[in-house]
């Protein structure tokens, strides 16, 4: 039987290969911090992370999950204090929350890749990414947070 | 306790099972009080006005725990607007509650227990921080008395502070913790008895103290959304909706469908009576193991659809129509003066016509619902902004009695007017019902979204005004043609009704001696319905763009022409030009107070540099609203960057009365300019042959990070005192940034513009 792992945990899976990531991690292990958004990676609010990079998940197939390691946003830290996520609530960035999510694995992905961002570099990153309560502005100033953070 | 009630209780509030626990242990009971009447006195306006009012008792809103957890009941719906905060916010503070020690249980949909929960027109803390307070100085005051009792002194000796009652003379103190039982016993005070804190000694009210109540669960994706609510053995289900409204199945073919692997059955869903409210759209459910399993199911129906009755509806050809209506006489919703005697004696003639499109509230969690039926009880667990109206629905259309429906409210991914209406939960509720009670799922797609929504109305306005021999208006005339949200409610009307007239038509506030407004009719053939401000964003577009174009015709500053147009700092009352809604408020406590108008502009623009010297290209606008109550206005800057329009700056200041919550505030406000940004650059909503034209995020498109304002400068104008009336804030930012940016354009480029979105309208 055909495995992933999913925050550390090795899970199996038998069922429909052509399904989305996103839909056995809700669905199947439970894990609905992982958000459905769109369907069509035109929004990010499924953003996970397959083998140490941000993918959307809604457009990511079983069959490529398979054999990798996920990391969702219950797995993003073992305490919840990733730097992305303790900038994310000094700043109150979240209104609805329910894109936070994603933009928070984006963001983690990101400063993983360039601990440094310019806002060039978090436009074009972060522009996956849709919030529709339009929480941008505070997302900006919390990845510079959490990028200040991480030189500490 | 079976799982998924133990889920539920996750759904509604992870810290509701330490209540739960604290209850069965004994403690302050406080949850079981029996409704007080709601106190319906003759004015009907603001909580009063609205279905069964408010509450104020301490017993339902407030429970603690022996360990001292204060256990607030949220009534109000969170969609990001964060009123679980700022309700929790009030209730402490009155309480005098250590804030670490609080947490919120959000309150199941049931209005004759906590009064009226609809989540929409802006005012949730404007009809319930007084309420509000007063439920946190009730249960301090039954500690206190508490406390006294045990004590053997006068209640007179004691005092709460930071969740405990002291007792200075003898330096005694007890916790909240300690004093619950003793408390819960205690009389409720007489609302006139009560003594509510002094402002100077507020510690959450009006500071920016306490983060996001929800912030933890948030971050950590353990937050639970109508999408994300599970019962053990639940199903998933997705419907295919006649692609027109009004359609319905005339065969269908399930062959192939019932061949997916994972797919349980398909469900037929009867087409609604028109008008259709709030009910379903009818169609085929295709019910699965998973949500994926649905979708493939789903795509393999072979439906042939009967189109119905609005298959021929096209935006371009109802636009024609609109602007036809728009040209002619109509109904007069506001007369005051003589405008034909005027614009004949005027120096000059200006006239314009605005087109703003249909738009989809898409909030980022799709409608999204689950219900169960067992043993005759209906549960149901759902993002809804109207709890007690799905309530009711489901009972009716599930021939329940409504006290065996148990609405729980998750958290909303965002709501924006869309998820006011239940047809998603009523959904949910039909399938399960069919499925002999199992719990079943209904996820919305994107897709189905866009598709099958209830939009914001279309709207074609047209205004003339006669100048004098300055520049200014002698004659006002305008008419605003669009299909009302109450085509939903009844069958067939043709006119706005008072509450979309007052949204920025009728009660706007110039000064000029006459003015006649006038609204043709309009048919809907579509769902329309509220959308995050609703008609004040036709209004608001239409008008501040008329008074930029009408500065320049008189050649003179936009702002300075605006508030000329205002005129003096005065009180206007709104039943006296046309307004009998007034947002539900009495008109006595708001009227509309010009000088606040002004104020805000004036803020704005000082705090964009108004005036200031500008690259070419760019260029600055403005527009200031009235709307909920509250003052904003919208300075904005823009620059045209090849083929982009790029927004370096957006200022938008606003007075909402007093301010509970100022850092909620600001997010809104922030948010508010970002969706403005959206619907005024790209959004749009259009139909061909009575179908959306829009499928996804890629052709609906919304604003990003990268497109939206660089820079976001909230301005809170005027700290009124707690006394005062507080006014709405999470809809009246939205409405003055559309005519602020294409008044940008203008200034920018020379192109002025008249219809919504404004693309590339820049370049020509």
């Amino acid at each position: 039987m055909a495995t992933l792992v999913v925050n550390g945990a090795e899970r199996s899976f038998d069922g429909d290969e052509d399904m989305p990531l996103l839909w056995y991690l809700r669905d199947v292990a439970g894990l609905t911090g992982t958000k459905f958004g769109c369907g069509v990676a035109q929004c990010g609010a499924c953003t996970v992370h397959l083998d140490g990079t941000a993918v959307r998940a809604c457009v990511t197939p079983m069959t490529v999950a398979l054999g990798a390691t996920v990391t969702t946003i219950e797995g993003l830290s073992p305490d919840g204090n990733h730097p992305v996520q303790v900038a994310w609530r000094d700043l109150n960035v979240s209104q609805c929350g329910y894109c936070q999510p994603g933009q928070i694995m984006q963001a983690a992905s990101l400063l993983k890749e360039n601990p440094n961002p310019t806002d060039e570099d978090i436009d074009s990153t972060m522009s996956g990414n849709i919030c529709r309560c339009g929480t941008y502005p505070r997302i900006r100033a919390a990845i510079k947070q959490a990028s200040t953070g991480a030189q500490r | 306790m079976t799982d998924y009630k133990e889920r539920a209780h996750v759904v509604a509030n992870v810290s509701r099972r330490g209540f739960l626990a604290g209850a069965a242990a004994g403690s302050l009971v406080l949850a079981i009080g029996v409704p007080i009447e709601a106190n319906a006195q003759e004015n009907k306006f603001g909580a009063d006005g609205m279905p069964n009012g408010w509450r104020d008792d301490p017993k339902i809103f407030v429970s603690i725990s022996p360990d001292g957890l204060v256990t607030v009941t949220c009534h109000r719906q969170e969609m990001g607007q964060g009123v679980r905060t700022s309700i929790a916010m009030v209730v402490a503070d009155e309480l005098d509650a250590d804030w670490s020690r609080v947490r919120v249980a959000q309150a199941q949909g049931n209005e004759a227990r906590y009064g009226n929960q609809d989540t929409d027109g802006s005012r949730s803390l404007r009809h319930f921080f007084q309420p509000m307070r007063r439920v946190g100085a009730s249960a301090r005051t039954m500690l206190e008395q508490a406390a006294a009792a045990q004590w053997g002194v006068p209640v007179q000796e004691v005092r709460a502070r930071e969740h405990a009652v002291l007792h200075e003379r003898t330096g005694r103190r007890l916790d909240y913790g300690t004093l619950a039982t003793a408390a819960a016993s205690q009389p409720v005070p007489a609302r006139e008895a009560l003594k509510l804190k002094d402002p100077s000694a507020f510690r959450y009210i009006g500071k920016d103290r306490v983060g996001l109540i929800d912030n933890q669960d948030i971050t950590t994706g353990k937050a639970v959304y109508g999408i994300d609510a599970r019962a053990d053995g639940m199903l998933y289900a997705v419907v295919a909706r006649p692609p027109v409204f009004g359609g319905r199945v005339k065969s269908v073919d399930d062959a192939d469908t019932l061949k997916v692997s994972g797919v349980v059955r398909v469900v037929q869903i009867s087409p609604p009576d028109i008008p259709s409210e709030f009910q379903p759209l009818g169609g085929v459910a295709v019910v699965a193991r998973n949500s994926w399993a649905a979708m493939q199911g789903r795509e393999k129906l072979k439906i042939v659809w009967d189109d119905g009755p609005h298959a021929s509806y096209s935006s371009d050809t109802y636009r024609a129509e609109l602007e036809a209506a728009a040209r002619k006489p109509a109904k007069v919703v506001r007369r005051q003066g003589d405008v034909d005697a005027a614009m004949a004696g005027a120096a000059k003639r200006v006239e314009a016509e605005y087109y703003i499109p249909h738009l989809a509230q898409s909030p980022m969690e799709p409608p999204a619902a689950l219900v169960q039926i067992k043993d005759g009880k209906c549960e149901a667990w759902a993002c809804v902004q109207a709890p007690q109206a799905t309530r009711t629905r489901l009972a009716e259309r599930l021939g329940l009695p409504e006290e065996n429906v148990t609405v729980n409210v998750t958290l909303l991914g965002g709501g924006f007017g869309r998820k006011s209406k239940p047809d998603f939960v009523l959904e949910a509720g039909l399938i399960s019902q069919a499925m002999g009670g199992t719990p079943v799922k209904v996820t919305w797609t994107r897709e189905d979204d866009l598709h099958h929504g209830y939009y914001h109305t279309v709207s074609v306005e047209r205004l003339e005004a006669g100048l004098d021999e300055r520049g200014m208006p002698v004659a006002w005339l305008q008419r605003s043609a669009a299909p009302t949200i109450g085509s939903i409610f009844a069958p067939d009307p043709k006119h706005e009704l008072p509450f979309e007239l007052g949204m920025g038509l009728v009660n706007a506030p110039f000064d000029v001696p006459n003015v006649r407004m006038e609204n043709p009719e309009a048919a809907a053939h579509t769902r329309i319905g509220w959308f995050r401000s609703v008609s004040n964003v036709p209004h608001a577009f239409a008008i501040q763009s008329f008074v930029a174009e009408l500065a320049h015709a008189a050649g003179r500053d936009p702002k300075d022409y605006l508030l000329d147009l205002i005129g003096p700092a005065r009180i206007i009352d709104p039943t006296e030009i046309g307004d009998a809604w007034n947002h539900g408020e009495d008109p006595k406590l708001y009227p509309i107070d010009t000088g606040r108008l002004r104020q805000v502009i004036e803020t704005a623009a000082a705090g964009i540099g108004w005036g200031r010297d500008l690259p070419q290209g760019n260029g600055l606008g403005i527009a200031g609203h009235y709307s909920f109550v509250s003052y904003v206005a919208v300075a904005a800057e823009v620059r045209v960057d090849g083929n982009r329009l790029v927004i370096p700056r957006v200022d938008i200041a606003i007075d909402c009365g007093p301010r509970i919550n100022p850092d909620r505030i600001r997010s809104q406000m922030e948010g508010a300019v970002i969706m403005g940004v959206g619907l005024a650059t790209t959004s749009e909503i259009s139909f061909k042959s009575g179908r959306v034209e829009q499928n996804n995020f890629d052709s609906y498109e919304v604003t990003r990070i990268d497109t939206a304002p660089r820079e976001i400068h909230v301005h809170l104008v005027a700290a009124h005192d707690y006394g005062h009336p507080l006014g709405g804030v999470g809809e009246p930012g939205v409405p003055p940034v559309a005519p602020a940016l294409a008044n940008a354009v203008f200034a920018a480029t020379g192109k002025r513009i008249r219809q919504l979105p404004i693309r590339d309208q820049f370049l020509a």
